[in-house]
């Protein structure tokens, strides 16, 4: 094991550095350049000032030594400093967003996940009904629906013409002086819209998958054994259908996990909320190279961690592939 | 049977989202309107879309930055409401008679927010730093024109020039930063850029990240405390969001847009609870030629072309009439601008004239002008994302079609947009827009010697009388001789056409009707806002 583990962690090393090396050249690829996006058709900047600008940012070295600085930076997990006016460490930007978008992405995927395993149950087990289609096209309006649409219109019906929910943003004004329960509810308020808006758009695709591997568990055999044993049609379904058919959803949670802390630009633009998306958007739009690889960085690494830890799940539970073979 | 309900559900849904789209009548609580009585507290939330990347505005180029900080910060002077130079941290300034050298009188007993008092050394200071070459700054450039800068008594400062340099005056607008705090260290990894310490209107209180930022008024402010007791400037990335959310009261003030201004905003409600405004922005929109092109070195193709534009249909289609028709690169109104100039109006007849005196006399099988076998096309360029550049860009091909030109558009992004096309000289038109400063000197957009690649003269214009009057109008600080420059320069372009001026659009701010006070003028509302106030009794915070 301890074997199979370090032989992992050593190919990591050139696959880190690959991620690097393209994430570098993709970024650099983009025509435009932060200090042209910063000034560019401004009267009162010069040809000087630009120069100026690029060298304080050190883009007037060539291409290869850029990297390597950036590289060493990288290696002793220093991201720099983010080329926006502001300049500041792009750790820094990257902390203060991420556990918004980490936070609204669990509660959504909570959400997601609680609603469509039961609906994908139901249909399943009540295939063709009347309950079973109804539900087909419900699923089906919220993924074909543009988010943003049904973000609009919600905001609106509840926003605007209802008065019950806030409309953007993630605080009220004034919260600061608000009691922590006082706080926490205000929050939670802001958050319903923007959290049932993603979950009611995604559950097509989790829904039909539980329905589907639902409906081949419920062929099988000992499925027809455990009734025959007389067993109520609830202990059937939960106990031993349910059981099995979750094996592959649960795979999917699993997949699901590094896209934890991207956030979806539109979404947060809509809503206002300062998450990852925007930042990222934003980072690309204004060129502002050491944001853009950082967060690609930091993404692609939790990613090689996330399957890292996968597959040891899957050797401890699978001897052949522990061996390596087969 | 609870199936069948079930079933209906997702139809329900629908009919109640589409129902909530309809009408909009909803009770609201009648406002007192009439002014009121001028009273201290309140705040003012303010709507924008982007978030301001840094506060120290010697290192900032958005609006979003300038916006704030130019609350929290003063310069020596600024631009009253009629956009004319005013004191501000300067109470009154004398230009040498050989116009070399310019010294300000500072005001006495003005505070720093922590409660240093300012003095000619901060801007000393701030002069240094702007021209410290390790210092990323965009606004260098004037202040490099400076031979000698000497501050003799805390009280006094002056400058000295090479050359008289008239734009030098609106250069020291830039906010003065303090030495205190600054002096010494490096100004990029300073903290002041997420905590601003100035000397304005209003003092930093708190900045959330991709949220909001709270200023709170200045009891001590030399000109006298604020009325409005804070101010918050919420950070709302999408435009219709913060629409909804003026609705529904969570922001005081916005910009909106023609359409939002003409149809979405015309309910008795809407008019009781909030004030629209309208006056010219200070930014206009051209259709630009490439000189350099065989096309349009012919100026008689150019006013062809401006000829067979209807600027007032563009005003109106696009626009939906918030906005005028432009004749020259000056905001109408302002001192500057020729009320006076003959420009080429709407006469598709003397563009025909005009075409067939420059050579293009035959058309082709599909109605398009041809001239030695070839025939009269060229794209027009734009950048992504403005959709009103688009709309005129289809207006101008429709019209342009009528007498026989072939006209293509292309959309293309920022970055590549400048990299690809504009800096390379690879064009045939463009579709774009300048912002117009309140000092009229237009030398890096149409000086002979600007031509260069990421040069601002990017068309290639080169008229020697226009040169001359350029250096002219910005060596002088008479103010007469300067209009005269100005004027003179406004009638060459026009009869040239190397741009077609399209239109200047209208700023259409809306504020809530519990802000008193506003008074519009050129320069817009915001310029008395520290007057502004709201009556006790309609208070919200």
């Amino acid at each position: 094991m301890a074997q199979y583990l370090l032989k992992r962690l050593i190919m990591m090393v050139p696959l880190i550095f690959g991620i690097t090396l393209i994430t570098f050249v993709v970024v650099h690829l983009a025509p435009g350049e932060p200090v042209q996006m910063q000034i560019a058709m401004n009267p009162k900047v010069t040809a000087e000032a630009r120069e100026r600008m690029r060298r304080f940012y050190g883009l007037d070295k060539p291409l290869p030594v850029q990297y390597v600085i950036w590289v060493k930076k990288i290696a002793m997990l220093d991201f720099g400093r983010s080329f926006a006016p502001d300049n500041r460490p792009v750790v820094d930007k990257i902390r203060e967003r991420i556990p918004i978008t980490l936070s609204l992405n669990i509660i959504s995927l909570i959400l997601e996940f609680g609603l469509a395993i039961p609906i994908g149950i139901l249909a399943a087990i009540r295939r063709d009904t009347l309950f079973d289609k109804g539900m087909t096209v419900f699923v089906f309006i919220g993924f074909a629906v543009p988010t943003f649409w049904l973000a609009l219109i919600c905001m609106y019906l509840f926003g605007v013409r209802l008065g019950w929910l806030p409309i953007s943003g993630l605080h009220s004004l004034g919260s600061e002086s608000f009691t922590l329960i006082h706080w926490v509810q205000d929050m939670l308020k802001h958050l319903i819209l923007p959290v049932s808006v993603a979950a009611f758009g995604s559950l097509a695709g989790l829904s039909r998958y539980m329905r589907s591997t639902m409906l081949d568990v419920i062929r099988q055999d000992y499925i027809t054994t455990a009734r025959a044993k007389g067993l109520p049609e609830r202990v059937v379904i939960l106990r031993h259908a349910l059981r099995n058919a979750l094996l592959p959803v649960i795979t999917l949670l699993g997949l699901s996990v590094p896209g934890l802390i991207g956030g979806s630009v539109i979404f947060e633009t809509i809503f206002a909320i300062p998450g990852m998306g925007q930042l990222f958007y934003n980072g690309v739009m204004a060129r502002d190279y050491p944001l853009v690889m950082g967060i690609l960085v930091i993404g692609a690494g939790l990613t090689l961690v996330g399957n890292l830890l996968a597959d040891l799940g899957y050797a401890l539970a699978d001897p052949r592939i522990r061996h390596g073979q087969g | 049977m609870r199936e069948k309900w079930v079933a209906c559900l997702p139809l329900l849904l629908l009919l109640v989202l589409l129902c909530a789209c309809d009408d909009s009548k909803k009770g609201s609580t009648t406002l007192h309107l009439g002014p009121g009585k001028p009273a201290y507290g309140d705040a003012m939330v303010v709507g924008s879309i982007g978030e301001p990347s840094t506060l120290i505005p010697l290192l900032a180029s958005d609006s979003a930055s300038l916006d704030v900080a130019g609350l929290v910060y003063n310069g020596l002077v600024r631009y009253d409401k009629d956009l004319k130079l005013e004191g501000e941290l300067a109470k009154s300034w004398d230009v040498s008679p050989d116009g070399l050298t310019i010294t300000f009188h500072l005001r006495h007993g003005v505070k720093w927010h922590d409660g240093q008092e300012f003095t000619s050394h901060d801007v000393l200071y701030t002069y240094h730093v702007t021209i410290d070459p390790k210092t990323p700054t965009a606004y260098a450039d004037a202040f490099k024109q400076v031979q000698k800068a000497e501050a003799p008594d805390p009280y006094t400062f002056r400058i000295t020039y090479a050359k008289p340099f008239a734009p030098a005056l609106d250069s020291w607008g830039m906010s003065i930063l303090p030495s205190h705090l600054l002096e010494g260290k490096d100004i990029t990894k300073s903290e002041l850029a997420r905590r601003p310490v100035g000397t304005g209107p209003y003092i930093f209180k708190e900045w959330i990240a991709g949220q909001k930022i709270t200023l709170a008024e200045n009891p001590d402010y030399y000109e006298g405390r604020s009325h409005i007791g804070r101010y918050i400037y919420r950070i709302i990335p999408d435009n219709s969001t913060m629409f909804m959310e003026l609705k529904a009261g969570g922001v005081d003030m916005m910009g909106i847009s023609p359409v939002q201004y003409q149809r979405q905003t015309d309910t008795s409600e809407y008019k009781k609870r909030f004030n629209k405004y309208r006056y010219p922005a200070s930014a206009f929109t051209y259709l630009g030629y490439n000189l350099r092109h065989p096309l349009f070195s012919d100026r008689r193709v150019r006013q062809a072309i401006t000829s067979a534009i209807n600027k007032d249909e563009i005003v109106q289609g696009v626009l939906l009439g918030m906005g005028q028709v432009a004749h020259g690169p000056y905001k109408p109104g302002t001192w500057a601008y020729n009320n006076h100039i003959k420009d080429f109006d709407y006469n598709p007849d003397r563009a025909r004239n005009l075409l067939a005196e420059a050579g293009w006399r035959e058309k082709n099988s599909d109605g398009i002008l041809v001239k030695n076998g070839k025939p009269f096309q060229f794209t027009i360029l734009t950048n992504q994302g403005n959709d009103q550049r688009l709309k005129t860009a289809v207006i101008i091909q429709h019209r342009l079609k009528a007498i026989g030109i072939d006209v293509r558009i292309r959309v293309i992004e920022w970055a590549s947009f400048l990299t690809q096309f504009i800096d390379k000289g690879n064009f045939e038109a463009v579709m774009l827009g300048w912002t117009i400063s309140p000092d009229p000197d237009l030398f890096d957009i149409w000086h002979s010697s600007k031509t260069g690649p990421k040069e601002l003269n990017f068309i290639g214009y080169k008229n020697p009388e226009v040169d001359s009057l350029l250096v002219e109008g910005r060596t002088t600080f008479d103010m007469g001789k300067r209009r005269r420059c100005y004027f003179r320069l406004q009638e060459i372009l026009a009869e040239d056409q190397p741009y077609t001026f399209l239109y200047v659009p209208d700023a259409l701010p809306v504020v809530s009707a519990r802000f008193r006070g506003i008074m519009p003028a050129p320069a817009g509302i915001m310029y008395n806002f520290i007057k502004w106030y709201v009556p006790k009794e309609e208070q919200m915070y």
